[in-house]
């Protein structure tokens, strides 16, 4: 079948929600919270229209439940989906090991969103990260489109390789901000996107197990070492992934660090997610000023770019990490986990971080030209003035 | 003790798996309980005196494991396959027809 996109004016949040429908989910169990509420709502709109077939909507009275049931629901053998913000991914940080343990490939979209005191709805990269260690996979979108090819590929790869997967978009800005986004027929998201094959069902009667049971010290250590193996294995299934979707619908997904005009470039902006779009558009207003600079968009956190990061680094004098999150005690999360990965391989660029956009601070074009600006003096002088700058502070 | 897998009951033996390669994907365990005996754990062990039993069946409905069960003739008596020995049963019953006993192995 010939691939003509249906093309829609949606949030990213209904492009969420179109994409759950798309790729025909069985269960979906949540609890509303802002501003994510808008991809649960949408989904309870298709199933009281009769637009889904087959779908299971468990409304939950906490998001700690709601990924409890998601967790359920998939060891069943069912495909699941739920989604979160900020403080309700916090309450589910328990669940989120036991997903990910069990080997569940369960998808989530979050909506970034600061995490309160004092109370935010905005945008902000902390909520995410702090589930780091979970053993999520993480997928970062940069517009609406992606949220939906997102959810759509992390299906794919999380079902491959048994691993959850988090699809990231930020607050408002994508979120509750409508843009054009190209949907996928029906057929060609079956044929991209086919039935899960679970790696065993609990409703298997006649070979019953037990799920997450105990394990001594003489067992326990292996699975951490197995959940290890499946995410190096799914940087390569990753790129596999999107691969095929790039030949199928033309947006290509293969690089797991997307590189925006790096080839010839002194030194690049790094980030994640909505304002790597700022990035680029500054990027192409700076070629023509005259600076050599590219932009690096990090889509996948987990597993970790390492290798593709290392061929970007060793091509280029600066790398400008901006965060949209903090550590506190440390740095920019993205910054200790790029500035780690290089430890060893040699490529030595002056490494600088920029903290940005924290719950929702605006972040324009004219701010990387000041960055940019910054850099360039940085790089001509080899070395870095500060190593963390809060560049929006109030001075 | 084996906590993660096993055959089903009929000549149930663990299985010890020497290389990682050998384990399954996920951490699941075959055969639930049908393998898995919780009797394995037990210190002490419930000894039941039908002489005091009256049949009120309160250790029945309280013992945490399927361990314990009525007999044709009423009485109650303990799988102790399962049975883990924490005497929810001998503090339940109302006529102490229960004892604990540190069991011998
Ligand atoms: S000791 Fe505990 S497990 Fe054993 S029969 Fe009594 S209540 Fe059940
Ligand atoms: S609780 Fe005591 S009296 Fe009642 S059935 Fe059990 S052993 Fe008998």
């Amino acid at each position: 079948m010939e691939y003509k996109p249906i093309r829609k004016v949606v949030s990213g949040n209904y492009a969420a929600a179109y994409a759950v429908k798309d790729a025909r989910v069985q269960v979906v169990a949540a609890y509303p919270i802002t501003p994510q509420t808008s991809i649960i709502e949408k989904i309870a709109e298709f199933l009281a229209n009769g637009e889904v077939e087959n779908l299971q909507y468990v409304p939950v009275e906490s998001e700690h439940s709601a990924m409890a049931a998601t967790i359920g629901a998939s060891a069943t053998g069912a495909r699941a989906f739920t989604a979160t913000s900020a403080q309700g991914l916090a309450l589910m940080h328990e669940m989120l090991h036991w997903a990910a343990g069990a080997r569940l490939p369960i998808v989530m979209v979050d909506v970034n969103r600061a995490m309160a005191p004092p109370w935010s709805v905005w945008d902000d990269q902390t909520d995410s990260l702090a589930q780091r260690d979970t053993g999520w996979m993480q997928f970062y979108a940069e517009n609406n489109q992606e949220v939906y090819d997102g959810v759509l590929m992390a299906f794919k790869i999380a079902e491959t390789v048994n691993v959850p997967a988090m699809v990231v978009e930020s607050a408002f800005i994508l979120s509750h901000t409508y843009d054009v986004v190209e949907m996928i027929p029906q057929e060609l998201v079956d044929e991209f996107l086919p039935p899960r094959k679970p790696l065993y069902t609990l409703t298997n009667f006649d070979n019953p197990i037990s799920v997450g049971a105990l394990a001594t010290p003489a067992d326990y250590y292996e699975f951490r070492y197995k959940l290890a193996k499946a995410h190096e294995k799914a940087k390569k299934v990753i790129k596999e992934v999107g691969k095929e979707f790039g030949e199928m619908f033309g947006r290509d997904y293969s690089q797991m660090i997307e590189l925006y005009r790096t080839d010839d470039a002194d030194f690049v902006f790094m980030g994640m997610g909505s304002l790597m779009g700022t990035v680029k558009q500054a990027v192409d207003i700076l070629r023509e000023e005259g600076y050599k600079v590219g932009a690096a968009k990090v889509r996948w956190f987990r597993p970790f770019p390492k290798e593709e990061l290392y061929e970007l680094a060793k091509n280029v004098q600066g790398i400008a990490v901006l965060d949209r999150n903090f550590s506190f005690g440390q740095e920019g999360i993205l910054f200790t986990e790029a500035k780690g990965a290089l430890y060893n391989t040699g490529a030595k660029p002056l490494m600088k971080n920029y903290i940005v956009g924290l719950g929702g601070r605006d972040f324009t074009v004219n701010d990387v030209r000041k960055i940019a600006d910054n850099m360039k003096a940085v790089i001509e002088k080899g070395e870095i003035d500060v190593e963390v700058d809060w560049y929006h502070l109030k001075r | 003790m084996n906590t993660l897998f096993g055959e089903k009951k009929e000549g149930a033996t663990k299985i010890v798996f020497t290389k990682v390669d050998e384990y399954p994907e996920a951490p699941i365990s075959l055969g639930t309980t049908l393998s898995n005996f919780t009797g394995d754990w037990r210190t002490f062990i419930p000894i039941i005196n039908e002489d005091k039993c009256v049949k009120c069946y309160i250790c029945w409905k309280f013992c945490p494991e399927p361990a314990i069960y009525i007999k044709d003739d009423g009485y109650v008596a303990v799988d102790y396959d399962y049975c883990k020995g924490c005497g929810i049963c001998a503090n339940e019953c109302p006529t102490n027809a229960i004892t604990m006993e540190k069991e011998e192995k």
